[in-house]
């Protein structure tokens, strides 16, 4: 169970992700997702909307490096209601917005919630960027980092603090591999090395239900969240 | 007064959003106007005497503790282009919820509650100058300074540009900043008596209509 300061901080609602609403119930959990250009973010936070959005009340914010491409394909994908999906703009630093500067991102997160009332999931997707890119706990509540086999088998290998930190690391285009010479036995193993016991799951979104490793642990840290468990 | 108070308001890395607006710098760019750093220094002079201005004299009324609704509605009358008051209100909001964080205080709160969606960014500034404890002079550097260091930084990244000819060129506006930091903050110091209308209204018409285009546009690296 997560204890508060027995003093509540002044102010602290106005600022960072305070885990719960004015009202005591808690708000909706806020997972990031980061990781290199091209790895699969935006097709994975699409494939989750469809598998959650019957059963959640969702909302994405996307963070474009120099257009709103991404909010625009799952705009055209029609995975979420267009009011449901946001996008905010990095001045070139997408990963200043998710970590040194995160106000445009809270407050984007702040206006879906006061436009749709309470929501149970919000993705915060990062635009793409190094390997060393990783989200602000003030901004988010648990975070998944997605690269992919065909980038290179040696990435898992390589670390970073995405790899090694992230709550979850997803490695995607695993049907790839045999096209780019990608070894996926050496990369798990990497990934276990890197990781210890933190989760990780390959992905192959192009199969049917490849999504499903991901929807099973969001929904496993939303059960948490309304346990009490995180955060 | 804490001078280090001034050095943090007044840091880039300073967390309220500023990061993804080039001050027009973008939209200058994308014309053609600025290329090189002598077209940058000449933006930079441009953008002070006018929009730096008028964002200096309304901080540093908001410093005197002069009333931030009257300023919000003052900042409003001077900026003309609808793109650049909703970018202003946007970096107002964000900079309130760093200023309430980093110096809480009843007048920032009295602010953001009547400007939910967000007051003129120079008039957060100059109240989160007064809940600093700092000066109205201090507020008027901020925001002069703070006129020129984003399109500098913009510029840096849009044009690759030498960064250590950047910041000369910053380094070459300080007196400038510091002329124009000084007029604004006599200018507040008058509005308790003669009211909002003795505040800087320098506007840069350029910089208005380059700045509704830039909100136009389908592909930017920067918010404004």
């Amino acid at each position: 169970m997560h204890l508060d300061h027995p003093v509540t901080l002044p102010h602290r609602h106005t600022h960072s992700a305070d885990a719960r609403r004015p009202d005591g119930s808690r708000r909706a959990l806020r997972i990031g997702f980061g990781g290199p250009v091209g790895s699969g973010k935006t097709a994975t936070v699409a494939a989750l909307c469809r598998t959650l959005r019957d059963r959640l009340s969702l909302a994405v914010v996307t963070n474009d490096i120099y257009t709103q491409e991404d909010a625009a394909f799952l705009r055209r994908e029609a995975v979420l209601p267009p009011e449901r999906i946001t996008a905010v703009e990095t001045g070139a630093c997408p990963h200043t917005a998710i970590r040194d500067d995160i106000s445009a991102n809270l407050e984007a997160v702040e206006q879906l919630e006061q436009d749709l009332g309470p929501l149970d999931l919000i993705l915060i997707e990062s635009g793409g960027d190094n390997l060393t890119a990783t989200f602000s706990r003030g901004l988010v509540d648990t975070q998944v980092f997605v690269i992919d086999v065909a980038s290179g088998d040696d990435i898992p290998r390589k670390g970073g603090p995405g790899i090694t930190t992230a709550d979850l690391l997803v490695v995607n285009k695993t049907d790839l591999a045999p096209y780019v010479g990608a070894d996926l036995d050496t990369m798990r193993a990497d990934t276990r090395r890197q990781r210890g016991d933190l989760p990780y799951a390959f992905t192959s979104l192009t199969t049917a239900d490849g999504i499903r490793p991901v929807t099973d642990w969001v929904t496993e840290r939303l059960a948490a969240w309304h346990a009490g468990v995180t955060g | 007064m804490s001078r280090t108070a001034l050095l943090l308001l007044a840091d880039g890395r300073f967390p309220a959003g500023g990061h993804a607006h080039s001050g027009g710098m973008e939209a200058a760019v994308a014309s053609g106007s600025v290329h090189d750093t002598a077209g940058l220094e000449a933006f930079c002079r441009g953008r002070l005497h006018t929009a730096g201005l008028t964002a200096a004299g309304l901080a540093a009324a908001a410093a005197t503790g002069h009333d931030p609704l009257a300023l919000d509605e003052a900042a409003d009358t001077r900026t003309p282009a609808p793109a650049l008051r909703r970018v202003a209100r946007r970096l107002g909001r964000q900079l309130m919820r760093a200023a309430r964080a980093t110096w809480p205080s009843t007048e920032l709160d009295h602010l953001a509650h009547h400007r939910p969606q967000g007051a003129h960014q120079p008039v957060v500034l100059g109240v989160t100058a007064r809940a600093a404890g700092l000066t109205p002079l201090d507020a008027a550097h901020a925001a002069a300074y703070d006129s020129v260091g984003g399109p500098a930084t913009a510029a840096v990244r849009l044009l690759s540009l030498d960064p250590f000819e950047a910041t000369a060129v910053l380094a070459r506006l300080a007196e400038e900043c510091d002329t124009v930091a000084g007029a604004a903050a006599r200018a507040a110091e008058r509005v308790a008596v003669e009211g909002v209308t003795v505040l800087p209204a320098a506007s840069a018409p350029l910089l208005d209509i380059t700045g509704e285009q830039h909100a136009a546009r389908p592909v930017r690296l920067f918010a404004s």
